[in-house]
């Protein structure tokens, strides 16, 4: 026993572990939070396993069984999977088109009976994770170059493109965090640059007028060329560029936009999209309510009743919070979703400003700590592992936290450790676990 | 590589710092400073149920509760959780349409937004009640809710009580920081609105936890925040329910008002106006359709004509004439006038019942036979009083005379929307004739009683209690002590304690007034209306008025020599005083001096109470409001068979009508009952007694069965509806 223990616990960070479990914990206590009734043998209830918290807690169980075999594995034997486990996690996507489970609208689901279902699309992170690192840590891989960056591009985006096809918006967008950890490795930042601008382009076209963004647009445009008419002198070429971006911008914003909101959106996502920035979205516009047949509800009012139930729960906590049981909005109910998507409003209400602050402070640790880690690493495997771990967890952290808070449109996407839920929580176990592994034995190179 | 972008670490790290504190920000946004999210939860989740207190009894001077609680339900209903239900099916069991439904939910949502819980139905019957807590599981966001109604066991005293009802936009504006909210109930009227502070008590408040789907999670912080409900305290008046009763059955069938006030405390024993009405008419369901009848009732039975009601007094203010001269001493009892039948030295003569010489050779004699020359003479002496140089002077020494009286200021009885009648002011006359081109001849008859002068009946009988008292009063009032009695009731109480002297003439004086009145009841005018085993004193009248036949005054006050009871009763247009008000004021002082009427007498009191004296004008209107009914139904009935018949023979029908109605009702109805609706909710103007033309039609109700044809004459309004149908 003693000398496995010490096998296991050599090279490993125990700061993480600490982490890990302290959120577990809290995870625990959260969902027990929503779960609470006044008046019910919450000991009794506990010890049965019926409850969604004793059921978390088993999966805890679950998972710290085999955090504790992931540690006990050779790091080699990521390397060396690493490739085979990113087509099994492909087949297994591809799989859930022809015997996926429907569960709440979205066919993503593998039965494995026994009342467990299985989400491929959360498992797939750890594998594209993987394969991301290993790809990248292939000898003269030179990242610099366009075609490897496509194919590291085309790598994160298959399942991403698979996971939308089984609608889930979610779980699609969060492959893009790994666009993070291969920005670190050199992917050019003018991507992020644009990106980020798209981004901005599009909340402005939400929020502000068409023709009133179009002249905004066109003066910044112009004052642009005002102050670089030397360098536009010397070098033609530049106006060129300047007059081109005007163009695409004032082209996303009048017609890309509103195509993607009302054909390849789902009205009730335009909707979330639109709530998220406060405004209104006409579903009459949106083609796939058109084409739903006659007869069944047409134009639905936007539906914020989420975002407002889950900002009025983490605003009634106030500095302090409403203490641990006491939250009405919790006790009535009133959240939906609380005790996956929403957990982080139960923590809001019942704790208030200081104890979210402090609970976000934890998760930055976390975050950082992982970056360290990663910064840390001798094989470009590793690192690149760490940082698609730590991408990951940031997207899902800042998600799902700015979607209760009312900052992002709502998709499903659950608070890390956190969240009532077998499939995430063992995701991310597996994640961070064999990110320890590959820690532990740093001084290796692998490949 | 690694080395070559070890750098983007930080960048990589700055993004993650950064996106937590734009979190972070938000959060200070919303928890620290957004206070409405508290509120917003605190909306949601707590469920404030209000805990109505009883309301206070109102007793009478035995300790007989004229008024009593009793349970009712109401429908009640929060328009956000209500969407989705059966609409239908509720309506089936309202008996409503599904427009009247949305538009109830409409004013609702208007009025008391769609979150607050708002009455859509009040005071369920028993049956409808029964029907609606079966199906109550169909219909989330409707709940019926208790509430304690009041109900009369004597059926009595209406208007001197006033009702209850729920508040609505303009009380609440009124009365913004009472703690009042929309569906509770207040006191509108009578002593229910004087003392409603009191009769009301403090409402409590329960609070509930509830959940989304507003069910009860079980008491907020363990009812930390909950008050109890306080019960309103009881008020224990002056008023005697047998009296009152008396008086009620008595002035059935008649309009008028009584008015019995006990002189030695100013404690109102019985105040009648009629027509009368049920006080339970305005409790439970039916309500909301009485009321409206009432209010559009031309003989006004929700106007308290005792305090509202304006008359001329007549003979009835001799009395009090002779009291003023006698206190500003102008004249002494043994003052005398020689009349023949008419007085004349005015130019213009104003005659006298009596012409034997001697009937006014001194006060008391005057005042037994009621002799007009000699109150004439009285009055003419009192404006030209020598000390006051000018009739002017006089007439205000007289009129502040009167005022002290109580006659022409507001009494302060305690009810609300008192009149304070009319004792003209100088201004009135100086604009009638010209500053200073009036004296005591242009007025003479104010002397009588009649000129501009009025009274109101609780202002006569006021006026006995200052006789019968020989020179002060108690201002009269209903209610004698309140429960708990605290210190801010003074406010409500205090006035009626004090004793406001009057005059400052001996007891003789009185005497003299006193035996003349006591002679009346011997062999003046009411000489034929006895009290068993009572000697009393009164005076009749009969008051001219602009409104048609004689007024019937009577005030009178007994026992003779220790007065408790004040009686004024007046009964319009009834002839003479001694026969109509006359035996209604005696009865009513039987029963408060003897507790109960000589059993030879009851039969009388039926008479009386049977007579009906109400003015053709009135009688007319009940006619026509009771045929236009009647033809309504008839006109339903008639339409549910054309529909049914073959069409011809409702075509024949129309043609009938064309024929002969329209123009007689042109002619002779539609103005009468212009000048009828004109006149009568005034009483300002004569109404000449016109033979109705729909007097015809009842009788030709009978025999002609063509109920369409006969209801045409009821009311040419429909007339119109039904030729253009």
């Amino acid at each position: 026993m003693n000398s496995r223990n010490s096998s296991i616990s050599k090279g490993v960070d125990w700061t993480i572990v600490a982490l890990y479990a302290i959120l577990v914990g809290i995870g625990i206590l959260c969902i027990f939070m929503v779960e609470y009734r006044t008046g019910s043998n919450w000991m009794q209830l506990f010890l049965g396993g019926k409850t969604n918290y004793s059921k978390q807690l088993i999966f805890a169980g679950v998972c710290t069984l085999i955090a504790t075999f992931i540690l006990l594995a050779d790091s080699k034997l990521f390397t060396a999977f690493a490739n085979l486990a990113y087509a099994f996690g492909i087949l297994l996507m591809l799989a859930t088109f022809v015997i996926g489970k429907d569960i709440k609208g979205s066919k993503s689901w593998i039965s494995l009976g026994g009342g467990f279902n299985l989400q491929p699309a959360e498992l797939c992170k750890i594998f594209v994770a993987l394969a991301l690192a290993k790809y990248m840590s292939m000898q003269n891989m030179d990242f610099t170059k366009t075609r490897s960056q496509l194919i590291a591009c085309g790598i994160v985006l298959l399942p991403a493109v698979l996971a939308r096809f089984q609608h889930e918006t979610g779980l699609a967008l969060v492959y893009l965090s790994f666009f993070i950890a291969m920005y670190r490795e050199g992917l050019p930042a003018s991507i992020l640059v644009i990106g980020i601008s798209f981004g901005a382009l599009v909340v402005a076209t939400l929020i502000v007028e068409p023709n009133t963004l179009a002249v905004a647009l066109t003066i910044i445009a112009a004052i642009i060329i005002y102050f670089l008419r030397r360098q536009i002198k010397r070098n033609s070429k530049l106006l060129l560029v300047i007059v081109a971006t005007w163009a695409i911008c004032v082209g996303i914003q009048r017609f890309a936009v509103p195509y993607i909101f009302n054909n390849v959106f789902e009205c009730y996502q335009s909707q979330r999209i639109y709530s998220a920035v406060g405004k209104d979205y006409d579903c009459s516009l949106n083609k796939h309510n058109k084409s739903e047949v006659p007869g069944a509800k047409a134009a639905f009012k936007p539906d914020d009743y989420n975002v407002r139930q889950s900002k009025i729960a983490i605003g009634s906590g106030g500095f302090s919070g409403r203490g641990f049981l006491k939250g009405t909005q919790t006790r009535g109910k009133y959240v939906p979703e609380q005790h996956t998507d929403f957990i982080f409003t139960s923590l809001g209400e019942a704790f208030g400003f200081v104890g979210c602050a402090i609970f976000l402070l934890i998760y930055l640790f976390l975050l950082f700590r992982i970056v360290n880690i990663a910064e840390r690493q001798r094989s470009t495997f590793s690192r690149v592992y760490a940082y698609s771990v730590a991408s990951i967890l940031f997207f899902h952290i800042s998600v799902n936290v700015c979607m209760t808070i009312g900052l992002f449109p709502i998709i499903g996407i659950a608070l890390p450790l956190i969240s009532y839920g077998g499939s995430s929580l063992l995701t991310f176990t597996v994640l961070i676990f064999i990110l320890l592994r590959l820690d532990a034995d740093r001084q290796m190179v692998l490949r | 590589m690694s080395v070559f972008n070890q750098s983007r670490s930080r960048v990589v790290q700055i993004i993650f710092l950064l996106i937590f504190i734009v979190i972070l920000v938000q959060l200070i946004n919303l928890q620290i400073f957004s206070a409405k999210y508290k509120l917003a939860a605190e909306n949601n989740a707590i469920y404030r149920k209000i805990i109505y207190p009883d309301r206070g009894i109102i007793f009478d001077r035995k300790k007989k509760a004229m008024l009593e609680n009793t349970i009712s339900y109401d429908l009640v209903v929060t328009p956000v959780e209500a969407k989705g239900i059966d609409t239908f099916s509720l309506c089936a069991l309202l008996n409503i349409d599904t427009s009247e439904y949305k538009k109830r939910m409409r004013e609702i949502v208007f009025k008391n937004t769609a979150v607050k819980p708002s009455i859509f139905e009040a005071l369920l019957s028993q049956e409808l009640y029964a029907k609606l807590y079966e199906n109550m599981y169909k219909f989330p966001g409707f709940n019926l809710i208790d509430r304690s109604v009041r109900t009369y066991p004597f059926n009595t005293g209406a208007q001197v009580l006033g009702y209850i009802a729920e508040v609505d936009t303009g009380f609440l504006k009124k009365h913004r920081d009472e703690g009042y909210e929309m569906g509770d109930y207040a006191g509108m009227n009578g002593l229910e609105r004087t003392y409603e502070k009191v009769l009301m008590g403090e409402r409590g408040i329960k609070r509930f936890i509830r959940d989304n789907r507003s069910r009860i999670q079980g008491p907020y912080e363990n009812g930390m925040f909950d008050t109890s409900a306080v019960a309103g305290r009881n008020l224990y008046t002056s008023v005697d329910v047998e009296v009152q009763q008396l008086a009620e059955k008595l002035l059935a069938n008649k309009i008028g008002s009584a008015v019995a006030i006990n002189p030695k405390t100013g404690g109102i024993i019985a105040m009648v106006s009629s027509p009368n009405y049920n006080p339970n008419d305005l409790t439970g369901s039916a309500r909301k359709k009485n009321l409206g009848r009432m209010l559009l009732d031309t003989a006004r039975p929700m106007f308290n004509r005792a305090i509202k009601g304006q008359y001329p007094p007549g003979s009835t203010f001799k009395p009090l004439g002779a009291v003023i001269a006698l206190d500003e001493g102008i004249i002494t009892p043994a003052y005398g006038f020689p009349c023949y039948g008419s007085y004349n030295s005015c130019g213009v003569t104003v005659k006298c019942e009596h012409k034997n010489a001697g009937h006014a050779a001194s006060l008391r004699l005057a005042l037994a036979n009621s002799c007009n020359s000699y109150f004439s003479q009285v009055f003419r002496m009192a404006i030209d009083n020598p000390e006051y140089h000018n009739p002017t002077l006089g007439y205000l020494k007289w009129k502040e005379y009167m005022n002290k009286f109580g006659m022409g200021t507001r009494l302060d009885v305690d009810l609300p929307s008192e009149n304070k009648a009319s004792v003209p002011d100088t201004a009135v006359y100086n604009k009638a004739y010209g500053r200073n081109r009036w004296n005591s001849c242009t007025i003479l008859t104010l002397g009588i009683g009649q000129d501009k002068m009025t009274a109101t009946p609780v202002q006569l009988a006021n006026m006995m209690c200052i006789i019968a008292n020989k020179g002060y009063y108690y201002t009269p009032h209903f209610v004698d002590s309140i429960e708990h009695e605290q210190k801010d009731d003074t406010a409500y109480l205090a006035k009626y304690r004090v004793k406001h002297a009057v005059t400052h003439t001996s007891d003789t004086v009185f005497r003299a007034v006193h035996d003349g009145m006591h002679d009346v009841t011997i062999y003046g005018t009411a000489s034929g209306i006895k009290v068993p085993g009572v000697e009393y004193c009164a005076k009749t009248g009969t008051a001219q008025n602009p409104h048609g036949k004689n007024h019937s005054l009577f005030v009178c006050f007994a026992p003779k020599d220790n007065p408790t009871i004040a009686v004024a009763v007046i009964v319009e247009n009834a002839g003479y005083g001694a026969t109509w008000a006359g035996p209604i004021g005696a009865f009513i002082m039987e029963k408060y001096l003897n507790d109960t009427i000589a059993t030879d007498r009851l039969s009388e009191v039926e008479r009386i109470s049977n007579t009906n004296l109400i003015p053709d004008a009135i009688k007319e209107w009940y006619v026509r409001k009771d045929n236009q009914r009647q033809a309504k139904l008839a006109m339903e009935a008639a339409a549910a068979k054309a529909e049914m018949n073959a069409e011809a023979k409702s075509a024949g029908v129309e043609e009938e009508e064309g024929g002969d109605k329209i123009p007689v009702s042109k002619d002779k109805n539609s103005p009468y009952q212009e000048q009828l609706e004109m006149i009568l909710p005034e009483n300002k103007k004569q109404v000449k007694p016109v033979v109705p033309p729909v007097k015809k039609d009842s009788g030709n109700k009978k025999t002609n069965n063509n109920a369409t044809a006969y209801f045409i004459q009821a009311d040419d309004r429909m007339t119109v509806k039904k030729t253009k149908a």
